[in-house]
């Protein structure tokens, strides 16, 4: 098989690849904010289900999520196709790892501001919105950055319940043309230059977010 | 729809065959995470050594293996190695694949920890007329080791849930075993769910002993003989 | 003898096995102003905390504008404050910062209308006015746009006094307000206070290092010492002829003399 032919059915896989990040992201940021959040603010009962969710997720790997999602499911009769299993468990990995960069980010936010919101009348709900989660933001991108990223890399464990993404094609396109060494260098660099372009993308909205902090972090 | 419930005598019956796969998984996370440490280390020290185009090279390296799957790695060192003439087992693949991604990840954990170090024990040294290999290896790392205890034993716990995906070139480990279980009975409940709470006890009791390690390490470092 | 303004009634209060107030009682009349003065550690601090609601208390009483503070009556009886109680109580006090804890992300002029408008829900325009105002009160008009990163110390510092000004309270709180500054920059900081002293339209308590300060400008200075009110009287008793021989030894170590 030509390069060509092999970077173009290539390039199929990957846009199955960023679909599922795509579709998987937005998940692991609600699920990280929803219940960091909890973690943090919510009464007794509601914050130990979110140390259950978080430590069981955080606890196991990703992979046998995957599989208990695809494989276990289907007996309880929850009949599940592929792709939403592999988004579902990608996602609620990954906001697992969320949950903690949420928390982290808005401990990390001085006391002091919480002080001044306090002696300014504001109500609680009015301080982490309008005070407090405006500055944990900006302290959350380089981390969540880093989670996308280790996000791209665990949407390859999906080709292992039959989703056609990269990873998949590279593996079928491999087992048939036996061209093995092209097929999974091209595939190195293609996923490389995804997660470079997530990277280039967090840096940048880093970059805006900070600018409004008056440029120079938190005083 | 088959009406599913937890099946004790199922359980009884296959922990053992898991139970022996996790030998294979704790074995490919040991060999894996001392070839980690080894790889981490080289790389750290690399990256501070004199030669720029060196310290570009590794940073682009390092940055690479972090940034694409471990799956691929392992695929490529398991199935373009041979093109090389060099066919490794199952086994060995997995542990070069986990020790490699890992050392990337563990060379940043080392870099900074060494960075971390007072500048004023370096001029000491250098006022002792100490060699740069005494230097490193009596005064800067004992100092470094104890602020690097966490965050390389997550890493470990990290490389220790990232074993299943040696099932992919079938290294009967714990979840490989679970799936051939699986796949023979029609029963996947309860094989996945072991596994699943076995790496949960693993991490945890992992977590745990990592603090305790830590705790009980001298603060001011000690002699590395 | 009129009703005070703050009075605290036998206040205990802890953190962990350390003991800052044992029994503590103290009055502040309105549009009084009180320095309060001593050695660090002493609980001043802790005084002007309690009253922002920042820090709770473990036993006693303080009563804000005749109401209890911490308190509330409910079926006859005293019970703990709800954040509803204590909302309402805030809205009397006013606190400026040591360290400003100013809002990084808001530009000067946000930082002083965001609480107006959100808590006490005047117009962007009734805000933006009173803002104004009051900008050119800390002589800072042309920083309004402003983000506070961009902003000196004294600057800082003088944006929070306005911001807390903006709130209208009845009762300002100034906590240490010079001590984070480089010793140039005090005094503008310390004019601002001078103005809005003279006006004598509101009640101000003041932890404070800055002896000569105090002493121009209080009704009354007392001087802490372990959770206690060692001494209190006029600026000129405390300073010129203090009677305690802690007030003295600790005034001789302040003023070098």
């Amino acid at each position: 098989m030509e390069l060509g032919e092999i970077v173009s059915v290539l390039l199929q896989g990957a846009v199955v690849t960023i679909q599922i990040v795509a579709m998987a992201l937005p998940l692991a940021a609600l699920m990280a904010f929803v219940f960091g959040l909890i973690r943090l603010y919510a009464p007794a009962p509601f914050k130990q289900l979110a140390i259950v969710y978080i430590e069981f997720f955080r606890g196991t790997s990703a992979l046998i999520q995957l599989y208990w999602i695809y494989f276990v499911l289907p007996f309880f009769g929850v009949s599940i196709d592929a792709l939403t299993a592999g988004v579902l468990a990608l996602g609620l990995n990954i906001g697992a790892y969320g949950t903690e960069v949420v928390r982290g980010a808005i401990q990390a936010v001085p006391k002091g501001q919480y002080e001044a919101s306090v002696a300014l009348n504001f109500s609680a709900s009015q301080r982490l919105v309008y005070i407090i989660l405006p500055q944990a933001l900006v302290n959350m991108i380089p981390p969540f950055g880093n989670l996308s990223i280790e996000l791209v890399k665990a949407t390859s464990l999906v080709s292992l319940i039959t989703i056609a993404d990269l990873t998949f094609k590279a593996k079928s396109l491999a087992d048939m043309t036996l061209q093995v060494g092209e097929i999974f260098g091209v595939v190195l660099v293609l996923y490389f230059a995804i997660a470079q372009c997530l990277s280039l993308f967090f840096r940048y909205l880093e970059k805006r977010l900070s600018r409004g902090l008056g440029r120079g972090g938190v005083n | 729809m088959i009406e599913l419930t937890w099946d004790w005598a199922f359980v009884w019956q296959v922990l053992p065959m898991i139970l022996s796969a996790a030998k294979v998984t704790l074995l490919a996370t040991l060999l894996g995470s001392l070839l980690a440490v080894t790889v981490g280390l080289i790389f750290a020290l690399l990256r501070r050594g004199p030669s720029k185009l060196i310290r570009i090279v590794v940073y682009w390296l390092m940055e690479f293996i972090r940034s694409t799957p471990l799956l691929i790695q392992i695929f490529f060192l398991y199935y373009v190695m041979p093109e090389f003439g060099i066919s490794m087992s199952p086994l060995v693949t997995g542990v070069i694949a986990l020790g490699v991604h890992y050392g990337a990840y563990l060379s940043e954990v080392f870099r900074s920890g060494i960075e971390g170090v007072d500048k004023g024990q370096w001029e000491a040294s250098r006022a002792l007329n100490l060699t740069t290999l005494d230097t490193y290896k009596d005064i800067i790392l004992p100092q470094a080791i104890r602020p690097m205890i966490p965050a390389t034993g997550n890493y470990i716990i990290a490389m220790f849930k990232e074993t299943p995906q040696l099932s992919a070139i079938t290294l009967l480990e714990m979840l490989q075993v679970a799936k051939i279980i699986g796949s023979e009975n029609f029963r996947y409940l309860e094989p996945f769910t072991l596994v699943g709470v076995l790496y949960l006890c693993f991490s945890l009791l992992a977590a745990y002993s990592i603090h305790h390690i830590e705790r009980r390490f001298p603060k001011e470092g000690f002699n590395l003989r | 003898m009129s009703q005070p303004i703050i009075e605290f009634k036998n206040v205990q209060k802890k953190f962990g096995d350390t003991t800052i107030f044992d029994g503590f009682n103290f009055r502040v009349e309105e549009n009084e102003i009180v320095s309060i003065i001593g050695p660090s550690g002493s609980g001043k601090s802790t005084l002007l905390r309690i009253l922002m609601t920042l820090e709770g208390i473990d036993g006693g009483y303080i009563n804000v504008g005749g109401e209890s503070l911490w308190h509330m009556l409910w079926n006859g009886a005293y019970v703990p404050a709800s954040n509803k109680h204590l909302h309402k109580m805030r809205d009397q006090l006013g606190m400026v910062f040591q360290h400003f804890n100013l809002f990084p992300h808001m530009t000067v002029k946000r930082n002083i209308t965001e609480a107006p408008m959100r808590v006490k829900g005047l117009s962007r325009q009734e805000a933006e006015k009173s803002a104004e105002e009051l900008l050119e009160l800390v002589g800072l008009s042309d920083k309004a746009d402003s983000y506070p990163n961009d902003l000196s110390g004294g600057q800082k510092q003088r944006v929070g006094i306005a911001r807390a000004l903006a709130m209208r309270p009845s009762i300002l709180l100034l906590d240490e307000i010079t001590s984070a500054l480089d010793p140039e920059l005090v005094d503008e900081v310390l004019d601002v206070i001078r103005n809005l002293a003279k006006e004598q339209s509101f009640t101000m308590l003041l932890v404070t290092h800055e002896m000569y300060f105090a002493r121009e400008i209080s009704d009354r200075v007392c001087f802490f010492d372990n959770g206690n009110i060692v001494e209190e009287g006029k600026p000129e008793a405390i300073f010129t002829d203090p009677k305690e021989t802690r007030t003295k030894a600790f005034l001789n170590a302040y003023l070098g003399q």
